[in-house]
């Protein structure tokens, strides 16, 4: 999908930002790794996708505390819902960022063209953030 | 040892991370080289037949144009054909004349069309088994597309010309002043001109082809047109295309098998050795 020549919004780490904080740190890691290498299966990228989702897979645990200001969290009863909404727009908005800025700076390969790879990473961010807040007030389940 | 299993069993959580994300980096870096052999395309079995099964429905959707097109191209081969005809029937008489096939077509259908992303590839129906191999080049009847890079049985992916790694080999229809093709990633109808000697003149409008200086197309098949010009000092600093073909609206192609490549490309190689 492509808007405008500069947005590409990406959807698909909506499963990173949404899956349930559990125990199963190693599993985690691996699937978010599996998801970006079929996108990347698809879209002949090499391991650009893999690279980039393991990474915010990866950090996601940091964030999430740096945003909610707490230090532990219980997996059972927390969701992200739970959450004030300026907090999820926060740490929605730094993965997004994050992943998206990996991937374009990986698709360009060097550092020279610095200026469009920020480019595409805002715009894309921008919209890739609308699709994604749609998206997972539909996933997540609000009662909870 | 003790401690290094304790290392080991503390960062374990990093240290599969640190794994994983090497090899990510490792593809990545080997996906940015030329030629790679590796599985991470979409050649493979399984995604090639997944984009096929999807193409094939795709397809119905503008099989009256396609039609259209191929009865269009029939048309002028005939044409051509009965010209040629004419043509070998009198200089066969006067017995100069050798009659070799060097090239042969291999007609495919891209399954997957991509002209979004910086670098961009295209994936085939045809392997293999329909005797596709790396670096034969892919053409319309409007113009060229690509190189293959990539094969497996019953699929191959090709570099387009909207890739960083493409540059082809061109020259201007008029004269005999030869260039290179390249793509800034910018809009997928337009391309660059590059290393055209300075004391070429060209103008807006002028026809660019293919020059026939690589195995991989034969001479003059059509590329596009000059756009725009940007000069400094004499010097051609910038040069645009625009392409006869759309690169976002591909469907049928075909494969262009140079017979005498490898006889050329060993006879280069002696020269290179000595």
């Amino acid at each position: 999908m492509n808007l405008f020549g500069y947005a590409q919004p990406m959807i698909y780490i909506l499963f990173i930002i949404i899956y349930p904080i559990t125990n199963k740190r190693f599993s985690f890691l691996i699937l978010s790794f599996l998801l970006g290498l079929s996108i990347d299966f698809f879209s002949n990228s090499g391991g650009i996708n893999a690279a980039a989702s393991l990474f915010i897979a990866y950090i996601r645990l940091p964030i999430l505390k740096m945003v909610s200001g707490r230090t532990e969290f219980d997996p059972v009863l927390f969701n992200i819902k739970s959450m004030v909404f300026s907090r999820q727009v926060s740490y929605l908005l730094t993965l997004i960022l994050i992943h998206h800025y990996i991937i374009f700076q990986l698709t360009y390969f060097k550092f020279s063209s610095i200026v469009s790879v920020f480019i595409f990473t805002l715009f894309s961010s921008i919209f890739s953030f609308v699709l994604l807040l749609l998206l997972s007030s539909l996933f997540i389940d609000k009662k909870r | 040892m003790q401690h290094f299993f304790n290392f080991i069993l503390k960062y374990q959580y990093f240290l599969l991370f640190l794994l994983l994300e090497t090899l990510a980096f490792s593809l990545t870096i080997y996906n940015n080289s030329y030629h790679r052999s590796i599985f991470i395309n979409s050649s493979n079995q399984i995604v090639g037949g997944v984009l096929e099964r999807v193409n094939k429905y795709e397809s119905y959707f503008d099989l009256n144009l396609n039609n259209q097109l191929l009865l269009k191209e029939n048309t002028k081969l005939k044409n051509e054909l009965e010209l040629l005809k004419a043509q070998i029937g009198t200089s066969l008489d006067s017995g100069y004349l050798k009659l070799d096939q060097k090239y042969k077509y291999i007609s495919a259908l891209i399954i997957r069309n991509e002209y979004t992303k910086l670098n961009n590839y295209l994936t085939l129906d045809k392997g293999t088994l329909d005797s596709v191999k790396i670096d034969l080049g892919v053409i319309n009847e409007k113009g060229i597309i690509g190189v293959v890079n990539n094969t497996s049985k019953n699929y191959a992916t090709v570099i387009s010309i909207l890739n960083q790694k493409s540059k082809i080999n061109v020259k201007l229809k008029k004269t005999d002043y030869f260039g290179s093709l390249v793509w800034d990633g910018n809009h997928y109808n337009i391309l660059q001109l590059i290393d055209l000697p300075r004391q070429a003149i060209i103008h807006v409008g002028d026809t660019v082809i293919t020059g026939g200086q690589s195995t991989i197309f034969p001479l003059g098949i059509p590329v596009g047109k000059i756009q725009y010009i940007k000069t400094n000092n004499n010097y051609y600093t910038k040069i645009d295309i625009k392409l006869f073909n759309d690169m976002s609206n591909l469907g049928h192609v075909y494969l262009i098998i140079n017979k005498d490549s490898s006889e050329i490309k060993t006879i280069e190689n002696t020269n290179n050795i000595e």
